[in-house]
């Protein structure tokens, strides 16, 4: 068993006993990045150096220990690490040095895990395969000819493939679930507002959440513990009381309400996900779970509305990258006009400038009422089905993608078809709500993803019901042959 | 007017608030520091940045809201204006859109001795941009990114003004508002408050409005009031010879005094505003709304009718002292050292704003106090100087910062009341000038002038002039 | 919804992005597919329903008027593609 595989409290206790250091661990982590991210390519910018002082100090650590203690972690290359180079995987700022750390760096920091290095993914966060990163592919460790997902693409391979201990992720209309879902580890987007945006670059300010990805659901409790909060320099950062998550995975779900939407096993979805999803289901009922189908009717809407919603703030969010402060800049500018129009062109690849265009569009004179507003007025509606479906039931559960990880290059031509992949996700994203990913079994040796949704700042139900599954079944225990 | 046409103006003005911090971030929003060094990661547009909003920045945008008569919104949000230019790190300005904080609103200003009423559309809340200085003689251009962040209000008029003068006079009042309020520094020099004009002509009786020039770079009061006049000058004179005004914007060359076309910005106009997803909305309930709405102080309309009724000043003379709010302050500051409000007005208008003028100086410039003045109207009372010496004295005053009595006494100027020294002198003048005495006695009248001249010179115009005069004629006729 | 390409020359203006001639063909059908797709919206009828710009229910949130400490100019300039004096500089504004 790799040591990864081990439960937190092992491994702190074995660092207490000193039958481990700290240093162990990092240099655990540091090894099999160097053996098998070659062939995963999850890592963008490694921070050997600094894991290894780190370790140092924290082996002769006397004080009381953080939370997430001696922890080798990655991060998405977009949350800032001051000094640490970060890229959101765009040429753009390939030599982007962060003069801050972000506050979920901050708060990492304080529970002392250590940061290995900074996670590849889709540029910035515009994908849900990670061929849009501009440096190289994501492959996942399950089958390295297909995609790992994305946009969190990095973070999820990452975990999966046994070289960090845990990873950060963002999510915006699906980025840490449908990774986690490809890649068969836990992904969680916690409710908007629980986690500090501050130091995420942006992609769609009003659907942005960091999340934890981790091998298993004790380990995103914990994660999440550390993470969320309030941080006065988000002025979306909710000022919630936060509970004790580890608490509430009592393993225990009898009488847990569940509403399974049936427009999520519609077309499109695979068979063997359907039944996977399904077959989770029995062992919610064997729990003592009641489940009854319910409708969430606008569902087929979301798409579209999240499409122009995300666009239209991407488009803005990613002005600033104008080549004036940091970032490339193009050579020899005849004037401004070119350096911006150059700078630009240069540094975005395809899918970040077809984004930007169909947001300026959204946006532009003439169709802001029809394309903006009228999606933000279906985000209405998406919430409130949510919010009625929320008043009989404790959960929703559903598959987190219509189908397994597909192959590289597979839909790499067809935006409209590739958008669709997010249907599952991207919902819960519009509602802000709070959503989880764990591994439900396999389909054709791949793995899939079981999604389990809450009420708003309710995650600590949705960590109970994900825990008590996994606590009664073994999928999250498969781990890819390398 | 002699013209065929009316002109119609609307002003839209930026006043910096004067926080201690920008609106956004912490940074601080003195003026004057290096490049560059009031700068963070929020206001330099950085990845990953998020702002927030600075209360005092609202307060201060209620306060200037509520003093200019306008509705105070119930609830409001903050937009994103989106527009690529080096001074803006983000490429969008957070500025307030279709929810202004205030709206509806007026003030009234005086012109040639009339009231008139001047609308104001909306004022909102916005931040500064950075700073480009252009080098390499237009070639390159360098960004200081200090002022980014600055919280500005933006306050726009309804086209209800319709002369160059009237602009200025509703600029003046607004100015003053601000201060009383003090909020703003208001100082068009240090850019802390900035003017943009709308104007068009239209024939007299034409309801609807004539194409519009936009004005920009108009620096000073008296820069609106030229670059105004100019602009309706050169309209009607394309509009006489048979043209048509060209929607632009125009940049006013205060130097040639000529107003210039500013092409190729023909995409300027979309700036795809949309709500700031980072900002959160902003409700304001009745009571923060009376909790600021008493922290406004008196304003200029309500000091200046005081003035008349407790002082008896004229109108005028009340809406010159408080049109600024120094000015004001400094008047009353005197009359706790002098009850007698109209020389101390007198004084004010005549020597004090005289002087400043004539050195093109501000009140803040010079160190004299309003208890300086009280003083020294005292010593006239009390006949320690002549009202003609308290002249230099006072000038002094306003050039060495110094007491009136300390003036005196350095320079030797108390008056010379003792009767028996203004005699000898008297007995002495009359003595040497037998030709004026004669002429005084054979009935020229004009002679007396000479000798109480005479009287001035030999005392260095010390001489009580009442006793001079008195003393005179008991010697002349005795 | 039809882009054309005159339609793409516009935005990638607004959004300053230089397209190559290709790009812009291709931009152009993509953009319009997914213009099509999002017309689906028009099915529902929106009227009196309220825009959801933020899913949170809060407001008025505030800092206090406090100056902090502010950047170096070295660490402002850290990633300046070019500076001088302390400046970031920019080619000419004039276009």
């Amino acid at each position: 068993m790799s040591l990864f595989d081990m439960r937190l409290s092992d491994i702190h206790n074995r660092l207490h006993h000193k039958d481990l250091s700290v240093s162990e661990l990092v240099d655990a982590s540091l090894k099999q990045i160097g053996e098998t991210d070659g062939k995963i390519g999850a890592f963008l910018t490694m921070d050997e150096a600094g894991a290894k002082k780190q370790a140092g100090e924290l082996d002769a650590w006397t004080g009381e220990r953080g939370l997430l203690f001696g922890l080798p972690a990655g991060i998405k290359d977009n949350i800032v690490t001051e000094g640490l180079r970060t890229t959101c995987a765009s040429q753009f700022l390939a030599n982007y040095n962060p003069i801050y750390d972000a506050g979920v760096v901050t708060k990492l920091k304080s529970a002392q895990s250590v940061t290995v290095g900074k996670l590849n993914m889709d540029e910035f966060a515009m994908g849900g395969s990670n061929e849009n990163s501009s440096f190289h592919p994501v492959r996942n460790p399950w089958d390295t000819s297909r995609v790992p997902g994305g946009s969190s693409g990095g973070s999820a391979a990452s975990v999966a493939a046994g070289q960090v201990y845990f990873s950060l992720g963002s999510d915006t209309g699906g980025s840490i679930r449908q990774p986690a879902a490809y890649c068969g580890v836990v992904g969680l987007k916690p409710t908007y507002g629980l986690v500090s945006r501050y130091g995420l670059v942006a992609f769609a300010s009003s659907l942005d959440q960091i999340g934890p990805i981790t091998k298993n659901v004790e380990d995103a409790a914990y994660v999440l513990q550390a993470i969320a909060g309030h941080d006065e320099r988000d002025s979306t950062s909710a000022n919630v009381d936060i509970p004790d998550y580890a608490s509430s995975l009592t393993g225990d779900v009898k009488g847990l309400r569940i509403a399974v939407p049936k427009e999520y096993f519609g077309e499109g979805v695979d068979t063997q996900v359907k039944e996977r999803v399904l077959e989770a289901l029995k062992v919610y009922e064997s729990m003592g779970a009641v489940w009854e189908e319910v409708s969430l009717p606008h569902t087929e809407y979301a798409v579209a509305a999240y499409y122009l919603l995300a666009s239209s703030e991407a488009s803005s969010n990613l002005a600033r990258f104008d080549g004036v402060r940091y970032g490339v800049r193009s050579e020899n500018p005849a004037n401004l006009l070119d350096l911006y129009r150059r700078s630009r062109s240069d540094g975005f690849g395809a899918e970040v400038k077809r984004r930007i265009m169909l947001g300026t569009y959204a946006l532009s004179s003439g169709y802001y009422d029809a394309y903006y507003k009228k999606a933000q007025q279906v985000r209405t509606l998406v919430k409130r089905d949510f919010d009625q479906v929320f008043e009989r039931f404790d959960i929703i559960l559903a598959p987190t993608a219509p189908t397994t990880a597909f192959k590289l290059g597979e839909q790499a031509d067809d935006p409209l078809t590739m958008y669709m992949n997010d249907i599952c996700t991207i919902p819960a994203s519009l509602a802000g709500i709070p959503a989880i990913s764990i591994p439900c079994g396999l389909a054709e040796g791949l793995p899939v993803g079981l999604q389990i949704m809450g009420k708003p700042f309710d995650e600590a139900t949705v960590l109970r019901a994900a825990h008590a599954y996994e606590g009664n079944t073994e999928h999250h225990k498969l781990r890819p042959a390398l | 007017m002699s013209t065929p046409f009316e002109t119609v103006i609307g002003l839209e003005v930026h006043v910096e608030l004067h926080t201690k911090s920008k609106i956004f971030c912490g940074c601080s929003t003195s003026f004057g520091a290096p490049p560059n060094t009031h700068t963070c990661p929020v206001c330099l547009g950085h990845p990953g940045v998020l702002p927030v909003l600075n209360r005092q920045a609202v307060e201060y945008a209620m306060k200037a809201a509520m003093a200019i008569n306008c509705e105070i919104a119930e609830w409001c949000k903050f937009d994103r204006k989106n527009y690529f230019y080096p001074d803006s790190p983000k490429a969008y300005q957070i500025s307030q859109y279709d929810q202004p904080i205030g709206s509806n609103g007026w003030i009234d200003i005086e012109v040639n001795g009339q009231t008139k009423r001047i609308g104001i559309t909306r004022l909102h809340l916005e931040e500064d941009a950075g700073k480009l200085t252009h080098i390499d003689g237009g070639f390159g251009s360098l960004a200081d990114f200090n002022r980014v962040g600055t919280p500005l209000v933006e306050i726009v008029s309804e086209p209800d003004i319709r002369s160059p003068e009237e602009a200025k006079a509703y600029l003046e009042k607004l100015r003053a508002i601000m201060q009383y309020c003090d909020v703003s520094d208001v100082k068009m020099e240090e850019g802390s408050l900035r003017c943009d004009a709308n104007i068009s002509l239209r024939p007299w009786g034409q309801k609807e409005f004539g194409t519009k020039a936009e004005l920009k770079n108009m620096n000073s009061f008296r820069g609106v009031q030229r670059g105004l006049e100019y602009e309706q000058m050169r309209q009607a004179d394309v509009l006489e010879s048979g043209g048509t005004i060209v929607q632009e914007t125009r940049r006013w060359d205060d130097a040639q005094g000529k107003t210039f076309s500013m092409r190729g910005k023909e995409d300027a106009h979309d700036y795809r505003y949309f709500p700031d997803p980072d900002l959160v909305r902003l409700h304001i309930d009745e009571e923060w709304k009376e909790r600021v709405r008493a922290s406004i102080p008196e304003l200029p309309d309500a000091r200046q009718a005081r003035y008349t009724e407790q002082y008896g000043l004229s109108s005028y003379d009340a809406g010159v002292l408080t049109a600024s709010k120094q000015l004001a302050d400094f008047f009353e500051e005197s009359l706790k050292y002098t009850s007698d409000a109209k020389a101390s007005a007198n004084w004010i208008m005549g020597d004090l704003l005289g002087y400043l003028n004539a050195n093109n100086l501000e009140l803040d410039d010079v160190k004299v106090t309003g208890q300086g003045l009280g003083e020294m109207i005292g010593l006239i009372e009390k006949g320690t100087i002549s009202t003609k010496i308290a002249k230099t004295v006072f000038k002094s005053m306003i050039e060495s910062g110094k007491s009136p009595q300390q003036i005196v006494e350095e320079q030797g100027l108390v008056q010379i009341s003792d009767e028996g020294a203004i005699v000898a002198i008297v007995d002495a003048v009359i003595a040497a000038n037998p030709q004026s005495v004669e002429d005084f006695r054979g009935g020229k009248d004009r002679a007396i002038g000479f000798l109480v001249g005479q009287i001035m010179k030999e005392t260095k115009g010390k001489a009580n002039p009442g006793m001079v005069n008195k003393l005179l004629m008991e010697r002349l006729k005795g | 919804m039809s882009i054309t390409v005159k339609d793409v020359e516009h935005v990638a203006n607004l959004a300053r992005l230089e397209l190559s001639e290709a790009e812009k063909d291709r931009l152009a059908g993509q953009l319009s597919t997914i213009l099509e797709y999002a017309d689906k919206l028009n099915e529902l009828d929106t009227n009196g329903i309220e825009p959801t710009s933020h899913v949170l229910p809060i407001y008025n949130v505030m800092r206090e008027d406090e100056v902090r400490p502010s950047l170096s100019a070295e660490k402002a300039l850290l990633n300046a593609p070019e500076e001088e004096d302390g400046h970031f500089r920019v080619p000419a504004v004039m276009e």
